[in-house]
């Protein structure tokens, strides 16, 4: 294993110092710095160009620049943004700090719910469901994003700021996502006719009450989660976990849930007053998260049985969907000031955060997501779409394998055969596409980056092509390039970890 | 049933050789013999296993016909991807009609996309809804899509953005069918250091994300003229072909994946008996790669490239919005988003109309290329409707003496 690393990371320099070249020798031609001074009208235009031929050595062949720029590369100095005399030294830790921000959020979130519909729509294969999906994820492949971007300033930011200035409900609305939603899950949930029926008429009933009180009550103006909504979402939480991964039928399993529902409901309490009194930041808070998750596993473990494992992971599930909960809470409690400072137009549609704002830890986190908002739903759209179909595919393969009707056939339920047999087998596959994919969001999320105005490394790379700078861009392309590398690297050896058939050769 | 189910997979992989011996004439030349034991498998195979397995119905409806054959069968059976064709056809009669095409004029009264006629009406669209759906009457009017602040009529635009689109799609499908099937056949059929170099070649362009590269190479396009001096004959020249000269650059970074899949497609065919056999008659590597082995790969090549081409359109207009594709005088969707895009308040028709036509356009050929997947892909079965199914049962038990195959064989499913 350590010689395959070695090998591959040998191969990987090498690549990546062919590429910086190539790239060099591209650039070399495709840029052009004079010319601005090429129209000038300026009596010392000429000077002007000998001297600005001078700094970025112009005279010199390209491949003489390049070792120039290489030797200084290596020994840790990336170059300089000669149009704003900025040391890129100084530019790239901001820049790769806002773009993994930005893309963080929208992969978790695509890959989440992108797996899951993937799932769905493989169970219901020539379905009417599955048809839907794939046509929407179709749909959504061929979007545009920057024609989404402006979509989604329109509507997401100015209409929901106005909505906000002078809440009311729209009926036709509500009732259009209500029928959406029904549709979902008599679709998702499958079933006879009759109990499609049932489905629909619920998921219609219950999303039409909550969209009407999300927006008949003004709660988007004051928006709390509360004791009320946190019950609600963990005994949810805890029911669902428990029937997806244990069953109902395991009651030890149902009871380790709700028992850290409970306790969560407690510990909700308890950290109110303490949030209020004490300064927090986010290592405390993982902190806080690590003995949530490890106070769940003890529960579920008291509660033990003959399968102790499904206890501790559902209730370890239910204490993360919780922990989440509380926090967002949190931050939501800030919501009327900050509607307050932001003037009453809270949803921002440019930049990752708002200019000469400063506050505690909860409303800088509020800041930073309504700054999110609309980037990550961009993002969100296009990758999701790319997961269903992927996820789809490799789940209708799982499910043509042997042993899927060994298990069938031995007398398990069909839900045990989905989660325990097919559904692990379905995710491994992802292990080899999510991190090469990620880095790739990372370098490509230039559109975005570019509508939104947020400065990290897409729009950096934009700029300094506009501006005919070389050094940032080499210095996009080395971290871009070099992050590739070790993603597609560490991808081979998740996989080869994961999957017990794939023998690693040195 | 298990032993239905090897029965299946030994139909699907007759099928699947069958396939292969339709698609090009010559592959079976130097293979008679292999040949003849499909053919003489399939004679009575299918017979033996009417009323058994999923697939039979399938064996049956293909006997005798072509790999072309039916693969055009099953690809009208894709209804997704005959809307796809329609509206492609359509869109680009609209476009082709309307604004000519190389020097031939088009039936469009503005032939100049940047010409500024008068503003008309404040540049509200002429177009009117039928009084059905609640228009004033139906009419086109001069200037169906609107106008922009200094009068360019946007239909006229739009269409010249179509126009670039569909060119960019053509051409780049050409470049990276070219480069990508002759890398990756000679990488696979090869083998060897060959293979090594040429595959790492092909990691170090696919290491960097499309959008990076391509705009690089858009910016060459557009700088390189005025660095170096050329004349203004040349610039002209230049200007005009821009969709042709992006769609090459594009197409010389978007090979790749083409060429990995050809590549892997040579490796496990090269094995095959079919090839030793007419390497044994003594045909030359060149024939073997381009008559014996190319055409078995056919589906995998089409149906990739089909995809490309549509993510192409939409790659297209990114870069033009970025300002690092298509450029003034030339006219991209894209351009026409960006220069648009602040104006969505008062002028949103401007907005929508480069939109829709961008969606409608990859939409339309990632369908063709869907149908194209299920239509080269012998595992494809037909599937019918749920309530088909139903019905198949309910006349199933109505009259249970003609119980047929076809409902007992596809309710299982």
């Amino acid at each position: 294993m350590i010689r395959f690393i070695a090998r591959r990371l040998v191969t990987a320099v090498g690549l990546l110092l062919a590429l910086s070249a190539v790239v060099y020798g591209l650039l070399a031609i495709a840029l052009d710095p004079l010319e601005d001074l090429r129209t000038s009208t300026l009596p010392n235009a000429q000077a002007l160009r000998d001297a600005r031929v001078a700094t970025l050595r112009l005279d010199q062949p390209w491949y003489e620049r390049y070792w120039t720029w290489l030797t200084q590369f290596v020994q840790g100095n990336p170059g300089l943004a000669w149009r704003t005399q900025q040391r890129v030294a100084d530019i790239l830790p901001g820049a790769i700090a806002t773009s993994v921000q930005l893309v963080v959020a929208a992969t978790v979130l695509a890959l989440i719910v992108g797996v899951t519909i993937g799932v769905v729509s493989a169970l219901r294969q020539y379905t009417t469901f599955d048809y839907s999906v794939t046509f929407v994820s179709f749909v959504l492949f061929s979007l545009p994003v920057f024609w989404v971007a402006v979509l989604l300033k329109q509507f997401m930011a100015i209409e929901l700021n106005n909505y906000l200035g002078s809440p009311s409900v729209s009926w036709p609305l509500v009732v259009g996502l209500s029928l959406v939603a029904g549709l979902f899950w008599a679709g998702a949930l499958g079933g006879g006719r009759r109990r499609q029926l049932i489905t629909f008429g619920f998921a219609f009933v219950v999303t039409a009450a909550t969209l009407a009180f999300i927006f008949g009550s003004g709660w988007l103006r004051n928006p709390v989660i509360g004791p009320i909504g946190y019950i609600l979402i963990g005994v949810g939480t805890a029911v669902a976990v428990t029937a997806l991964f244990a069953g109902m039928r395991n009651r030890r399993a149902l009871y380790s849930a709700l028992t850290t529902v409970v306790v969560g409901l407690i510990s909700y309490f308890i950290l109110q007053g303490f949030f209020d009194d004490y300064e927090v930041n986010t290592g405390f808070l993982l902190g806080l998260l690590a003995f949530a998750l490890v106070l769940a596993a003890v529960i579920g473990w008291a509660f033990g049985g003959p399968d102790r494992g499904v206890s501790v992971r559902g209730a370890v599930l239910v204490a993360l969907v919780l922990s989440v909960v509380t926090w967002f809470d949190r931050v939501l409690q800030t919501f009327p000031e900050y509607y307050r400072i932001s003037g009453g137009r809270p949803v921002p549609t440019l930049g990752s955060q708002r200019p000469n704002f400063s506050g505690d830890y909860w409303i800088t986190q509020l800041d930073k997501m309504t700054h999110l908002i609309l980037p990550t739903l961009a993002l969100l759209l296009i990758g999701f779409a790319g997961y269903v179909r992927y996820e789809r595919g490799a789940t209708l393969e799982v499910l043509n394998q042997d042993y899927i009707r060994t298990a069938r056939s031995k007398g398990l339920p069909e839900r045990v055969v989905i989660v325990r047999h097919a559904l692990r087998n379905a995710l491994m596959p992802l292990a080899s596409i999510v991190p090469p994919d990620f880095i790739a969001m990372i370098g490509g999320a230039v559109i975005t980056e570019t509508i939104f105005s947020w400065n990290g490394m897409g729009r950096m790379f934009i700029r300094a092509l506009g501006g005919s700078e070389t050094d940032p861009i080499m210095a996009y392309i080395m971290i871009t390039g070099g992050m590739a590398m070790v993603a597609n690297i560490i991808a081979d050896i998740l996989y080869a970890v994961l999957d017990p058939r794939i023998r690693v050769n040195a | 049933m298990s032993n239905n189910d090897n029965e299946q997979f030994d139909l699907n992989e007759l099928e699947d050789r069958r396939g292969q011996g339709g698609l090009g004439d010559s592959t079976v030349q130097g293979t008679t013999e292999a040949a003849d034991a499909i053919d003489g498998h399939l004679e009575h195979d299918p017979a033996e296993a009417v009323g058994r397995g999923e697939g039979v119905g399938e064996a049956i409806e293909v006997e005798g016909l072509s790999q072309g054959k039916i693969v055009l069968r099953r690809f009208v059976r894709h209804i997704g991807a005959l809307f796809g064709l329609a509206t492609i056809i359509i869109i680009a009669l609209l476009s082709f009609l309307t604004m000519g095409i190389g020097g031939i004029d088009g039936l469009w009264h503005v032939q100049d996309p940047n010409s500024t006629p008068p503003v008309v009406n404040g540049g509200r669209p002429t177009l009117g809804l039928p009084t059905w759906l609640g228009g004033d009457g139906f009419q086109i009017g001069p200037y169906p899509f609107g106008q922009n602040t200094i009068g360019n009529d946007n239909f006229a635009q739009v269409m010249t953005g179509i126009q670039t689109s569909l060119i960019v799609m053509f051409v780049l499908g050409v470049v990276v069918l070219l480069i990508g099937t002759t890398i990756g056949s000679l990488s696979g059929y090869y083998r060897g250091k060959l293979d090594n170099v040429l595959m790492r070649f092909t990691d170090l362009v696919i290491t960097l994300p499309v959008i990076v590269l391509g705009a690089v190479l858009g910016k060459m396009i557009y700088t390189l003229p005025t660095k170096w001096g050329w004349s203004d004959e040349t610039k002209a020249l230049i200007q005009r072909w821009m969709p042709v000269e992006l769609a090459l650059a594009l197409g010389l970074i978007l090979w790749p994946g083409l060429a990995r899949l050809v590549r892997s497609e040579f490796l496990s065919l090269r094995e095959r008996e079919f090839v030793d056999s007419a390497r044994v008659a003594g045909a030359t590597n060149f024939r073997i790669i381009t008559k014996h082995i190319l055409p078995n790969t056919m589906g995998v090549i089409v149906v990739n490239i089909t995809l490309l081409m549509s993510a192409s359109v939409v790659l297209e207009t990114a870069l033009s919005f970025l300002g690092f594709g298509i450029n003034y005088p030339s006219i991209s969707l894209g351009g026409l988003i960006s220069a648009n895009q602040s104006a969505f308040d008062t002028r949103p028709w401007l907005f929508w109309w480069p939109g829709i036509f961008i969606i409608l356009l990859a939409l339309s050929v990632n369908f063709i290329g869907d149908g194209l997947r299920d239509a080269f892909d012998p595992r494809t079965k037909r599937v019918p409707s749920q309530r088909k199914l139903d019905r198949a049962a309910h006349r199933a038990h109505m009259d249970t003496r003609t119980t047929t195959a076809t409902a007992s064989g596809l309710g299982g499913n």
